[in-house]
């Protein structure tokens, strides 16, 4: 089989139409150089959710049993927290932000005059927002080893897994954006992403749901955490293997549902 | 094998079930200003829009420079620039990023665009203004950076969407003169104004659409000729005698045309008419015979003012 | 009799809020449950389990130190949220504030029934919360009616205050980082979560100056009675002070941004 025909299997067929996706990149870093404030508080609010497990909950918890080892609280909690953090920043980017390029600033219609495409649009916000998150995944990896919360050197591997999370859950967003009426319906994305952040073994181990822990394993983002997890503590198993697939399956449904709706959505 | 820029048969556009072009066919020739005149919704920034690759045609053909836009939509568009009617500047970005960026769009190298860039802002007299931030600039100086930045790529066909709306007559000006120099250079234009002036001035051809279909076309000249007289006599009355008096005037010249503020009567000689309306005793409170334009043509073709 | 001013301006708030009543009463319930779900019997399992937090939680679980705090960081959140893009939207978006100013009422009254209605908006939200916590063994007491107002004034020494200052914004772009570095901040290190004692030497004496802190030691001390409020005057003096001054600033700005 040629490449191009394998690539025709995985990709939506839809997205071969991108033929310049990274322009979009390029605007925002046109747009951050100027608005860099913006980029860098963007930073500012899982760095207090870090702070406070360290401040607070350290000393109220001590110590998680996880696997059978004994780990320090906050050691345990932050690779959560990091990967909690990349599913928010890609979601707050390709839903707030792209519903206010598509239905207010008009800047989707402005490209699309242009030799891009809407698969180009819709790429590249997903890129873009992939960049941005990683940015913070690596700001967020040398906190953490500034508070002495880094227990394995096989750390750096988060940020690729970050970068994967950011991936299925900016396409996931952008996919929801493509169906927002409004700016209220944005509700409907913090009614899934705190329970997400709360109820994805982040704060206490699979163990303490007890019965309930199958339900879990519905999170997209427990796939994450696992994962992250895992390169803190410096151990990585096959099973990972299977954590990544749930993430990257979650990225095809996305893009696919992105892909479908968008050429309708722009070009009317 | 025509040469036509945009050839365009039975083309219709249709949303959900509303009509908004139906059925019209066109030809735009290369180096040729072409304009398309009509009253609110008579479907031209629909036709524009489809012109533009950005809104799939519902049926019928449509060519521009030869290809599908079905197809090709990507290749024509990167051989065109594009004015809509309203400006989408993208706000967050300055004057000259606006430019910058959207030549890369057309994958423009940086140094290219930042050249065409000093040079454009330039030519629409927005040098100064280059590292502002768009949002607080005036609604014409808006318009222009729109202008300016549909031809970062040198187009060879311009689409331009009620480009003067929003102007002072001194900016419109300007831009004529700046649209005449472009048709100069061989640019194909393609626009849509609700300004008779306008169109008289810019365009080589015209059509006047209404409600989805092409009501007439021809140059300004020939449509004047064909759909109007020589002359026309205005009338003005006190408020609410309108009607009383246009039963009186009935007969006078060759149309009559009643409007809320003032009777047309449509005469080859204005003079001679006016001289009738006064043997019948009536008496206006104001008169004047002027030359037929193109509005007459408008007001007769789709039976509106201009001004809604 | 006429109807009072600020309750004409009331009804105003009110009729619009019929429209989205359903969505905002649903997130200040669901919120605070799954707060209590996640952190309150998650993080609390492992919290109570561990010898230090006795002492840390002055022998309380960690489920009825967190619950009534929620009453508090809810009325917070309700309070700012809306003082920021609605109050703007009144002012630079719908020009509705601007609307009526053209009619007989005064920007003062403008404002006097704009605190109503945040009181209104914000008592709504309390109360659902308290209603939450009255499902649970732990937190189903008498006091809950206590803490209902104690919490509704929490909430308004942060609406008045942040909706004056909303008041002079020419746009909403300043919005999010008032969340961000004002609310979220407080929200997790105000002493909802875990004692303010844990914080750093130096930042305590900002935890006292927020009101949050002060909203949650109230309504903590009414919820659960092994509790000791501590100076229940100067927490209520405190809150009162920033809802008066902010009412004050409200009255000012409004009628600076209506009768320029
Ligand atoms: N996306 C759309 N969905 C539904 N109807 C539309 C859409 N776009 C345009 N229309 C309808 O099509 C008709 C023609 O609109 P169009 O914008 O082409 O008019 P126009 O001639 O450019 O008018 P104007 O002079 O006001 O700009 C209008 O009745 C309009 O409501
Ligand atoms: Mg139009």
């Amino acid at each position: 089989m040629t490449s191009r025909a394998i690539a025709l299997r995985i990709v939506p067929v839809e997205l071969l139409a991108a033929r310049r996706p990274q322009r979009m990149v390029e605007r925002s870093v046109m747009f951050y150089r100027h608005a860099w404030l913006i980029l860098v508080s963007g930073f500012f609010e899982p760095l207090l959710y870090l702070l406070s497990v360290q401040v607070g909950f350290s000393s109220l918890i001590g110590e998680v049993t996880y696997d059978g080892v004994s780990y320090d609280y906050a050691e345990f909690v932050a690779p959560a927290l990091m990967a909690a953090a990349a599913m928010n920043g890609a979601i707050f980017d390709a839903t707030g932000n792209v519903f206010e390029k598509l239905r207010h600033s008009k800047l989707y219609d402005t490209v699309l005059a242009t030799p891009m495409t809407a698969s180009d649009v819709a790429l590249g916000e997903i890129m873009g927002a992939v960049t941005r998150g990683s940015l913070y995944s690596i700001a967020f990896v040398i906190t953490m080893w500034a508070m002495g919360l880094v227990g394995s050197p096989l750390i750096v591997l988060a940020v690729p897994a970050c970068v994967l999370i950011g991936f299925a859950f900016a396409s996931v967003g952008m996919a929801f954006t493509t169906y927002m009426r409004s700016w209220s319906d944005l509700e409907y994305i913090n009614a899934v992403t705190l329970p997400l952040l709360l109820f994805s073994a982040t704060f206490y181990p699979l163990s303490a749901y007890g019965g309930w822990s199958w339900i879990v394993y519905f999170s997209p983002l427990y796939h994450g955490v696992v994962i992250v997890r895992g390169c803190n503590l410096g151990v990585l198993e096959w099973s990972m293997l299977g954590n990544m697939a749930v993430l990257l399956g979650l990225s095809w449904v996305g893009l696919r549902f992105t892909a479908r709706r968008i050429d309708g959505l722009l070009l009317t | 094998m025509s040469d036509a820029v945009i050839i365009a048969s039975d083309l219709r556009k249709q949303f959900d079930n509303f009509v908004a072009v139906d059925g019209i066919d066109f030809e735009v020739r290369p180096g040729e200003s072409f304009g398309f005149l009509g009253p609110n919704g008579a479907g031209k920034t629909s036709t524009m829009r489809m012109i533009g690759c950005v809104s799939p045609i519902t049926s019928g053909s449509l060519t521009v420079f030869g290809l599908d836009p079905n197809v090709d939509g990507s290749e024509i568009r990167s051989r065109m620039g594009v004015v809509p009617q309203s400006d989408q500047l993208d706000p967050e970005l300055t004057v000259a990023e606006n430019l910058l960026i959207y030549g890369r769009y057309f994958d423009i190298s940086r140094s290219e665009c930042r050249r065409r860039t000093v040079e454009l802002l330039d030519f629409v007299q927005l040098s100064d203004r280059a590292n502002d931030q768009v949002d607080p600039l005036s609604g014409g100086m808006k318009r222009r950076l729109t202008i300016a930045r549909s031809l970062i790529n040198e187009p060879e066909l311009l689409l331009l969407d009620e480009p003067t709306t929003g102007l002072d007559p001194q900016a419109r000006h300007v831009l004529w003169d700046r649209l005449y120099r472009l048709k100069q250079r061989g640019v194909t234009l393609v626009l849509t104004t609700h300004y008779m002036d306008e169109a008289e001035q810019l365009c080589d051809r015209l059509v006047v659409m209404d409600e989805g279909r092409i009501a007439a076309e021809g140059s300004p000249r020939n449509l004047i000729d064909r759909y109007s007289t020589r002359e026309v006599l205005e009338l003005r009355f006190a408020i609410g005698e309108n009607d009383a008096n246009a039963a009186t005037l009935e007969g006078i010249g060759e149309r009559c045309e009643l409007l809320p503020d003032r009777i047309l009567i449509y005469d080859d000689d204005g003079e001679e008419a006016l001289g009738e309306v006064h043997r019948r005793g009536v008496d206006p409170v104001a008169s004047l015979v002027r030359r037929s334009s193109l509005e007459d043509v408008f007001l007769r073709l789709t039976g509106r003012a201009l001004v809604d | 009799m006429s109807t009072p001013t600020a309750v004409r301006v009331w009804e105003n708030h009110l009729l619009r809020y019929r429209k989205i009543w359903g969505s905002h009463l649903l997130g200040a319930f669901v919120q605070p449950v799954l707060y209590l779900v996640g952190m309150g019997l998650g993080v609390g399992a492992l919290v109570d389990r561990s010898t230090d937090s006795i002492v840390l939680l002055d022998g309380i679980t960690y489920f009825e130190f967190l619950a009534p705090a929620l009453l508090a960081t809810t009325a917070m959140m309700s309070g700012g949220q809306t003082s920021l893009w609605e109050v703007a939207d009144g002012f630079i978006w719908s020009h509705r504030y601007v609307a009526m100013a053209s009619t007989p009422l005064r920007p003062r009254e403008i404002a006097d029934g704009l605190a109503l209605w945040h009181t209104t908006r914000i008592a709504l939200a309390v109360t659902a919360v308290a209603g939450v916590l009255a499902l649970f063994d732990e937190t189903r007491t008498w006091g809950l009616l206590v803490a209902i107002p104690a919490a509704v004034l929490t909430g308004l020494a942060f609406a008045l205050p942040i909706s004056a200052w909303s008041s002079t914004r020419k746009n909403g772009s300043s919005f999010p980082a008032v969340i961000r570095f004002a609310l979220i901040p407080m929200f997790l290190f105000g002493g909802a979560f875990f004692p303010i004692d844990q914080l750093p030497e130096w930042l305590q004496p900002v935890a006292y100056v927020t009101p949050l802190w002060h909203g949650i030691e109230l309504c903590r001390g009414a919820v659960i009675p092994s509790v000791d409020a501590g100076p229940v005057a100067v927490h209520v003096a405190v809150l009162l002070a920033y809802a008066v001054v902010g009412l004050l600033a409200c009255r000012a700005t409004f009628a600076k941004a209506l009768r320029p």
